[in-house]
């Protein structure tokens, strides 16, 4: 089961829920079960940027999701 | 200055930038050098109140003037819904900061166009503007927005504070109770500018279909096309943009201010309409960055181990949400391998401009503080700064703060690097303070377009969208160099406008040379792949029996056939015969951006008499991945330098009790002059990114960030004391001198 | 408000303008006579970018009246290349990428050539104290002072030689 971690501004979807596990295998996937989870949460989760094991991405999709993965979602950085 | 070892033709060379002689003879056109016929000049009416109620404006006098064409309000703009944006770039029912923009004119000539501006009367109701942090948090604070609660939750009372950020990991209080040496301490830091040298510009031209043309210096012309469709609801199909030359942005021009006026302007008029700010208007209605108020309690065991750390930030949003918190609170801690953390952040409204990205928005503020502190740590451990840090550096599997294990990262390198290099070896003389501290930018990576097109005699153009801040044309031309084999002066790269050039996110977030450079290098693997194919057909092979080697298509080995080896040139002059031009296109949403490190220290003296700071040498060490063309890289580092000893040293917002700015020039803005500062000296440590083909890092943002708290800490050694806020102006050292005897 | 008729010389080449008296010389270089290579950074003479040549004397333009420039010999950053090619300061500043947006260029290239008119040998606290009138945000000052250290040395090399 990968583990997915939360920040704190996405926490008032998840009562308080800073971490899950959830066995998905793409991104994709993960947003969907995530928002059957805690309805509401799949806009912001596609809004987020999201670090999968150690690599960041700003717009997440097709990435793959293993049994091991750790996945935190992140507020987007902006530069300037 | 150390060169890497060299593994490539192109990259790692300093070739003259492809756009250089324009720049250096003036004919380079930036945003206020376009002019069309019949244009007309556009100006803002703004306000003389930090806060206040529109009770009404009379444009009648404006409207009846000879010259003028069109008056407009944010009656003007769309009714529903009005952005942030929008109500930034023309107030609604309230002005919110001093200098605020409420009404426009275009006229035919610049002094028609201010008699208008001065011919309109607005009757306000004056309210007790917000102008700290502090004051915002006040229980009994008057509401910049009466409407705002925070997080938007709407079980809270209206409040100043539009969002709150937190992250935690461990325990902190057991963490500090195993903690020999504790320092906590607070840290304020007023509102810097950006200080580009050219102000805004533009031109629009909207035509009798309601097309809008825009000409703009902005960082990002596909921004800019999606901010006027959003502001002025007008179908993206309808607007071009153009983005000219750009005389400097440092995060201020990835938004806008005057170009969806200028177009509503022109709509209404029926001619073109130029609308250039002045300095001051840059002053007091765009950037600024946030100021900001740190509490920080680092402690360390003795073996210099921190144990636990905690933090608490305000950052002011100006007027409307959405200050660079989250990055600060996410880049405080970023150096440090820790277990026990707690970070909470505010993001709070006052009556001031909105705040706009400065370089690696949001953490040269908040490193500061954490910076310092650790410092002070430092010296309660009686341990050289950089072997305190290295002890708790973050390194490859280190988890960062906001959650993610560390990729392969540049800090250990270059702590490593800074303490062997024989600036830092070489002790400063009496009287002179040394301070170290280390930056962090996350750097992303986003869309970037590119195209590839190669004339019949192997000249090559890259088409791309990313507007050129500081020489990243040249960077394109080496990195298509390398990739196709050729000789860098046969490519030159032009910066399309919004219907030139495919979709490109703005230039920004140290992303270019990563993220544009990465669909560069991916546009002429597909030329190359071109190539390829038609060499094949040539010799009457697969395209798999064909190589790309150093710009010439050869047989692969083992491939039996006698066939001379085909140029890039002979290839592209007989493209004609073999199947039409060579073009190549790629487009990326580049991930993996990769997080850029550094470690800068700096040696300064400090005049007891006048309270003045000297920094007498500067050195800057940094993980660039691989340095494209180093001197741009080095440039990067100079400047950031340079603006983050100014932020140390001088710059600031001075406003009065009311919240008029008082000191919104160039000449009471001091930024650094060429005499302030001494030579920048620069190591590039190259750590290689494993998400971009050459190993790039960003590296526009990262230098920015650590010269705060090593200037602080230098001047801490020189005083024997600290000072804790910035700037350390002639004043404030004069003031800390007073109070310290 | 009648015009005010202004004769001067630009980059060698006598011209005719008609100017509004409050009219600054920035603004005749600019919008009358279309050399936009002087820029306008603040319009206060603080920031250097529009500085030019007048009668051989360093000035802010926008700090000139266009009526004051009546009869002067002015020198902008479109006049310091000639038919040779560019100038040296040009040049080095090419070759040390001493520009990053390059918007405060003009100015750096019109102050240094005057300095080095004026003094060939100049050493590294004098050049920063003659450019001190030009602001540049991007660069941080050290290419652009290296880059005229090196144009002082190759003006010399070339006329001892």
């Amino acid at each position: 089961m990968a583990r997915v971690v939360f920040p704190s501004n996405l926490m008032n979807y998840t009562n308080g829920i800073s971490e899950v596990e959830v066995s998905c295998s793409t991104f994709r996937e993960l947003v969907r079960q995530l928002n059957n989870l805690y309805p509401g949460i799949g806009d912001d989760l596609r809004k987020s940027a999201v670090a999968i094991d150690g690599q960041i991405y700003q717009d997440a999709w097709f990435e793959k999701i293993g049994p091991t993965s750790e996945v935190f979602f992140m507020q987007r950085i902006e530069g300037g | 200055m150390a060169e890497a070892v060299r593994e490539f033709t192109a990259i790692g060379t300093r070739p003259i930038r492809p756009d250089g002689v324009e720049k250096v003879t003036g004919k380079a056109n930036f945003g206020a050098d376009f002019s069309l016929p019949g244009m007309l000049y556009g100006k803002v009416l703004r306000s003389p109140y930090a806060h206040a109620r529109v009770k009404g404006i009379d444009l009648s006098e404006a409207k009846a003037m000879e010259g003028v064409f069109s008056v407009i309000t944010s009656a003007d703009f769309p009714k529903e819904n009005p952005s942030d944006m929008s109500c930034n770039i023309l107030a609604r029912e309230k002005v919110l900061y001093h200098g605020h923009a409420l009404a426009a004119v275009a006229a035919r000539s610049q002094s028609i166009a201010e008699e208008a501006i001065n011919s309109i009367k607005v009757e306000y109701e004056v309210l007790q503007p917000v102008l700290s942090a502090d004051a915002a948090l006040a229980e009994d604070a008057p509401l910049v927005d009466e409407n705002l609660r925070t997080n938007g939750d709407e079980s809270f009372m209206p409040s100043n504070v539009a969002a709150t950020v937190h992250y935690e990991r461990g325990d902190v209080d057991k963490g500090f109770e195993k903690a020999d040496y504790i320092v906590e301490e607070e840290y304020r830091i007023p509102s810097a500018h950006q200080g580009y040298i050219e102000p805004h510009a533009c031109v629009a031209d909207v035509n009798e279909k309601g097309r809008a043309s825009v000409w703009c210096c902005t960082q990002g012309a596909f921004e800019v096309r999606n901010y006027i469709s959003e502001v002025l609801q007008k179908k993206i199909s309808d607007i071009k943009v153009t983005p000219s030359e750009i005389g400097g942005g440092f995060g201020g021009k990835t938004v806008v201010y005057v170009e969806p006026v200028a177009v509503r302007l022109s709509e209404l008029a029926g001619r073109p309409v130029k609308m250039v700010m002045n300095r001051e208007e840059v002053f007091r209605a765009t950037g600024p960055c946030s100021a900001t108020v740190c509490r920080v309690k680092v402690g360390a065991n003795k073996d210099g181990i921190i144990t636990a750390a905690k933090a608490w930030m305000a950052y002011e949003a100006g007027a409307f949400p959405g200050s660079p918190v989250t990055p600060g609170c996410m880049s405080i801690f970023a150096p440090y391998d820790l277990k026990n953390f707690v970070i909470d952040g505010l993001d709070v409204l006052v009556n001031k401009p909105k705040v706009a990205a400065y370089r690696a928005p949001g953490a040269p503020q908040s490193m500061h503080a954490m910076e310092s502190a650790v410092d002070e740590l430092a010296r309660k451990l009686n341990m050289d700064p950089i072997d305190l840090r290295l002890k708790n550096a973050a390194d490859e599997g280190t988890e960062a703060p906001y959650g993610p294990k560390y990729p392969a990262i540049g800090l250990v390198e270059c702590l490593k690097a800074a303490k062997v290099h024989p600036n830092y070896v070489n002790k400063p003389a009496k009287d002179v303070g040394r301070g170290v501290a280390v930056g962090f930018w996350f750097n992303i990576g986003m869309q970037s377009s590119a195209e590839i097109w190669v004339a019949p005699n192997g000249a090559v153009t890259i088409m791309e969208g990313s507007p050129d801040i500081g020489g990243s044309r040249a960077s394109m031309c080496l990195m298509a160099a390398e990739t196709l084999g050729i000789p860098y002066d046969s490519i030159n790269a032009v910066i399309g406008d919004t219907e030139s050039t495919g979709f490109c996110n703005l230039t920004g977030g140290s992303r270019t040379t990563f993220a544009t450079g990465l669909a560069v290098v991916r546009a002429c693997e597909d030329v190359i792949a071109e190539c390829k194919r038609r060499a094949a057909m040539t010799w009457d092979l697969d395209t798999e029996q064909v190589d790309w080697e150093n710009g010439f298509a050869v047989p692969r080995p083992g491939v039996n056939i006698e066939a001379e080896p085909l140029s890039f040139a002979e290839l592209a002059k007989t493209a004609g015969r073999t199947g039409g031009p060579l073009v190549g296109r790629a487009s990326v949403n580049a991930q993996g951006a990769g997080a850029c490190f550094s470690v800068n220290w700096t040696d300064v003296t400090v005049d007891r008499d006048t309270g003045k700071v000297d920094v007498q040498a500067f050195t800057a060490v940094q993980d660039a991945g691989r340095a494209i063309h180093p001197s741009y890289v080095e440039g990067q580092m100079q400047g950031g330098a340079v603006q983050g000893i100014g932020w140390a040293l001088n710059e600031e917002y001075i406003y009065d009790d009311n919240g008029v700015l008082e000191n919104a020039s160039f000449l009471d803005y001091r930024i650094p002059v060429a005499s302030d500062v001494p030579m920048i000296d620069c190591q590039i440590v190259e750590v290689p990114n494993p998400s971009h083909p050459y190993g790039v890092r960003g590296v526009g943002e990262t230098p920015i960030v650590a010269p705060l708290a090593a200037t602080a800490n230098a001047v801490r050694e020189v005083l024997g004391f600290r000072i804790n806020d910035l700037p350390m102006s002639p004043p404030r050292v004069l003031e800390a001198l007073d109070n310290a005897s | 408000m009648s015009k005010v008729h202004v004769e001067l010389n630009v980059n060698g080449q006598p011209e005719e303008v008609l100017c509004e008296p409050q009219q600054s010389l920035l603004d005749l270089l600019r919008d009358e006579l279309h050399l936009t290579g002087t820029k306008e950074g603040c319009g206060t003479g603080d920031c250097g970018a529009c500085t030019v040549l007048m009668d051989e004397r360093l000035v802010c333009s926008c700090l000139v009246l266009a009526p004051e420039a009546n009869g002067k010999k002015v020198v902008t950053v479109e006049g310091i290349a000639d038919q040779n090619g560019l100038h040296v300061v040009q040049q080095k500043l090419l070759e040390h990428a001493a520009l990053q947006c390059g918007v405060c260029t003009p100015g750096f290239v019109v102050a240094a050539k005057a300095l080095l008119d004026k003094n060939p040998d100049p050493d590294e606290t004098t050049i920063r104290y003659w450019l001190a009138g030009n602001l540049c945000r991007c660069t941080g000052y050290d290419k652009i002072i290296r880059a005229v250290q090196d144009a002082a040395q190759e003006l010399k090399a070339t006329t001892t030689s």
